[in-house]
Order: C-alpha cells, then structure tokens, then sequence
C-alpha cells in the first residue's frame, strides 16, 4: 500500500550509463548545421516530430527515467534527472535526505542529488552543479528537449536574470566532509 | 520593543529567532499569550507555513497577529502548495501588510502530512523562490517581466540543512541561495556541534558570512516520546548518539529538564563558532520555554531597560549599503 500510495509522484532514478559516457555522448547532440536543420524540419512535418519525440522518449526514459520536461537539465547535473526527485528540485538537493542519503520520499532509493554529485565529481563535472537553474517553463512539457536544444530554445536555461555569474566559486576548498 | 532583526543583522548584533506555532483552532488569544512569552526575547518569530505538510492557519494571517502582538514576524512561505503567480501574489501581500521579513523554503512533501493525497506543487524550488523575491525587491520585477512600483521591501531569508547528504553540497547550496539572494539562513536543529562546526568552516571558505547572517536552529527534546519522532518521522534531523545516550541515561522526571539543558548548552556552543550570527529556537509549541533557555545559555533578553541585553557576539556582516551593490557573483 506505502508504494501504491507513492506510485504518482517521481521517484529518483539511477541512470544507466556512466557520467562519463553521457558527457562524451552528448557532444554528438552539440547544436550545428545539420540538426538545426533537422530540428526545424522535424517541426515543420507533424508526423515526423512526433515519431522522433517517441523515440527521444524511449531512449531517455530507459537510461535517466525521462518525464519529458523538455528543457533538458542532465548535462548540468552529472547526467542524474532531477525531474526525477519527488519534489523536482533543479537546483540541489532539499534538506530532508538522510545523512546516508536516502531520499526523504522513497526512503528506500538513494537521493537523485546524492547521485548527481557523486557522477558530477566522478566525471570532473563538479563546477556544473552550482549554475543557478532557472524555474521550468511548463510550455514546454512534453516536447523534445533535443529540437528545442538545437532550436535555442533553452538557452537561458542556466542564466540569472539578475545577472548572476552563472558559475560560482561554490566548492569549499576545505574538505568538511569524506 | 526590540530592534528587529534588519537592526542585528546590519550591526552584527547575535540575533536571536523563535518558531510561533499557530493554534490549530481559531482563537487569536491564544496567539496573543504565545506572543507574550516570547516579547522581550527574540529579534522576530518565524510563523510557519503549514509545517509538516499538515493543515494551519494561515502564515500571512498568523505574521499579522504577531505584528498586532508587538512582534516582529518572518513569514515562511512554502513551495509546496503554491505556484509561482501565488507564491509572488503572497511575497506581494506580505508587502502590503508591511510584513518586514520572509523565509522561502522547498517545504515537506506531502507525504509526511495530514493530506498525503494533496498535489505536490514545487512549481519553483527555494533557490528560484529567493531569487525570484530578490528581482521583486530590488527591481520591482515579477518572474513574468512585468514591473510593481514601489516594490516590496521585506529581508529575504532562507533555510539550510547541514546535516543532510552530500554534505559537501550543503555549504555549496546555500552559496547558490545567497548568489539567488538570501541574506540571513536559519539552519535545521544543531544536536550535532562538530558536525555543524564542519559546515560552518565550509561557510566562511566560501565567504558567505559576510553576505548572509546564519542563525543556527536549536530546541529542546523533552520527552522519550519527542526524541523517537523527530529521529524517525521527521526528515532530516540528525541526532548524534552520543545525545541520545545522555537523554535516555537520566530518570524520566528529569528527561525533560535534561533536553532543555542540553539544547543551552549547544546555544552557548555555536555561539562560539566564527560566523554564527544568531540562533534560531524551535519549542514546538512551547514559547514559555525560550527565555529559559537563552538565559542559562547565555544570551539573555533582547532588551534590558533599554539596553541590549547579552554580550556582543556573531560576526559583523556587510552593512546594508555594501550588500546593496555587492557583486553576488
């Protein structure tokens, strides 16, 4: 009954393939000729957009647990979703999780934060984590987050409206904790 | 009347907060003699906002009866249940009922709560919340681009939790929520000195005390009962065994007078921590108990014929004008 009770909200997903792996796989999706113009294509022709949406669906839901915000943030957290938190948090883990790093929600799943760090740290992704994520445009549920990458779309993904440097000195230089 | 928090967060003055739990029925008197208890004693009381996921009055209606009371109020206001039009609608109402201070959170899930069916909403986290509330303040700009003149001019506060895992992002999120524009943080329950001392040495490396005055949460376990609840039903208080062991040794007439004891001690304690700016005192109900406890720890009324009472403690921060222009980068 506990995890029928539960079964609506996300539940933290542990990625299938190495941080590693991701961030070396991602530079086939880096933006350039070919698929802006693919992507503006794939808009243009109904049929064919929905059929690369399943399919970039399919694919992301198997390795990350995918729920198709469509303004992808795993590249800038070790390649853990953090849709995938109960609470969909984007910019860092809440105050509940367990000192061994249970998620507060499912306590018997480890935290998507706690994954993301220890990817981000394996990778030497560390930094990304401290860019200040900007809130989820619900416009954009449910489309591909990898047209609307290639479309610009999200580029203000990580900005701060304010102004902010986007990546801040945030790592503390002395270790407080193993 | 005390100064108010602004006042002690500018002039480096340890600060000293309090939780006011709303009664659960409708009875603004008893709000009054909770207040009563507290008058005298605390900068401001936090007035929570459906804490534990469960049903209470209002925070904005609860911030006014403080204010009525002669106290200064931190509205919490919770990602939870709102979103981003309600959440600035109320940052907007607590504007207008001049409301000096709020404090943004993520909040509990509602699983924890009397509603465990209830929509989770956390349309914004509490990184985009301060954030959003800092353009509000300072640009008079909501999220959407519209403008509101004259804007709003509460302080911005946020919460920090540093005995949860990765306990190296700890110190790092609160960085990003001082970057988003946090200017004081209240910490979850400190049991565990060392450990918070840890945090706090991350906290000056990162130089955020200068930026961001840290109150560090502190309250009493009373009873066997307490002590089970909040190590196993609240998320994410972390209580050492070598506390357990010394609440569970004494007699049980004395458990009581013993968590009471122990949570001055560790007032006193993280008094001495370089960047602690205040404390922040949860009583679960229990406002009678506050004064009691800065005493022996200490700290003393706020104010005392006039004068401050308490030593100077805390380290100064940045004044209001120097935070004003800061590079938040």
């Amino acid at each position: 009954m506990q995890v029928a009770t539960r079964a609506g909200w996300p539940r933290p997903y542990v990625p299938r393939l190495s941080a590693r792996l991701n961030y070396l796989l991602h530079r086939l999706l880096t933006p350039n000729r070919v698929n802006r113009r693919l992507a503006r294509w794939l808009e243009t022709h109904r049929r064919a957009g929905r059929a690369f949406t399943a399919t970039e669906k399919a694919v992301k839901q198997r390795a990350f647990g995918c729920r198709m915000c469509g303004q992808c943030a795993l590249p800038a957290t070790g390649y853990a979703c953090p849709q995938t938190c109960p609470k969909q948090l984007r910019n860092g883990p809440c105050g509940g999780v367990s000192p061994d790093g249970a998620c507060e929600v499912y306590p018997e799943v480890r935290c998507v934060w706690v994954v993301a760090y220890e990817r981000a740290e394996a990778a030497g992704h560390l930094d990304d984590l401290s860019l200040l994520q900007r809130p989820v445009d619900h416009r954009l549920t449910g489309s591909s987050s990898w047209v609307n990458y290639w479309q610009g779309r999200d580029e203000g993904l990580w900005a701060d409206p304010e102004g902010v440097r986007t990546r801040l000195p945030i790592w503390p230089t002395t270790a407080s904790a193993a | 009347m005390t100064e108010g928090l602004r006042t002690a967060i500018e002039s480096g003055r340890f600060a000293v907060t309090a939780e006011l739990d709303l009664p659960h029925g409708i009875d603004p008197d008893r709000v009054d003699a909770k207040a009563r208890a507290l008058s005298g004693w605390v900068d401001a009381v936090n007035v929570t906002d459906n804490p534990g996921a469960s049903v209470m009055p209002a925070a904005m209606a609860g911030s006014v009866l403080a204010q009525r009371a002669g106290l200064e109020p931190v509205m919490q206001l919770v990602c939870r249940d709102r979103n981003r039009i309600a959440l600035q609608s109320d940052l907007l109402g607590a504007g207008l009922l001049g409301i000096p201070n709020v404090l943004l959170l993520t909040g509990d899930h509602p699983r924890f709560g009397d509603h465990p069916g209830a929509m989770p909403v956390f349309d914004l986290d509490s990184v985009t919340l301060v954030g959003a509330a800092r353009a509000l303040r300072d640009s008079g700009r909501l999220l959407g681009g519209r403008t509101v003149a004259p804007p709003p001019s509460w302080l911005i506060g946020a919460v920090e939790n540093p005995f949860a895992a990765p306990q190296r992002f700890r110190a790092a999120r609160l960085a990003k929520k001082v970057a988003a524009g946090a200017e004081f943080v209240q910490t979850q329950f400190v049991f565990d000195v060392p450990m918070f001392a840890r945090f706090m040495a991350d906290v000056r490396d990162l130089g955020l005390t200068d930026q961001c005055t840290v109150l560090a949460g502190i309250g009493p376990i009373r009873s066997p009962r307490a002590l089970e609840f909040m190590r196993s039903e609240v998320p994410g208080i972390h209580i050492p065994d070598d506390v357990v062991r010394r609440l569970t040794s004494v007699p049980s007439d004395r458990f009581a007078a013993e968590g009471v004891r122990l949570c001055a001690e560790i007032a006193a304690q993280v008094r001495e921590i370089p960047g602690v700016g205040g404390v922040h005192v949860m009583v679960f109900g229990k406002e009678g108990l506050v004064p009691e406890i800065l005493e022996t720890a200490g700290i003393g009324p706020r104010v005392v014929g006039g004068r401050l009472g308490g030593r100077l403690g805390g380290r100064p921060v940045g004044r209001a004008s120097e935070r004003g222009t800061r590079n938040v980068g």
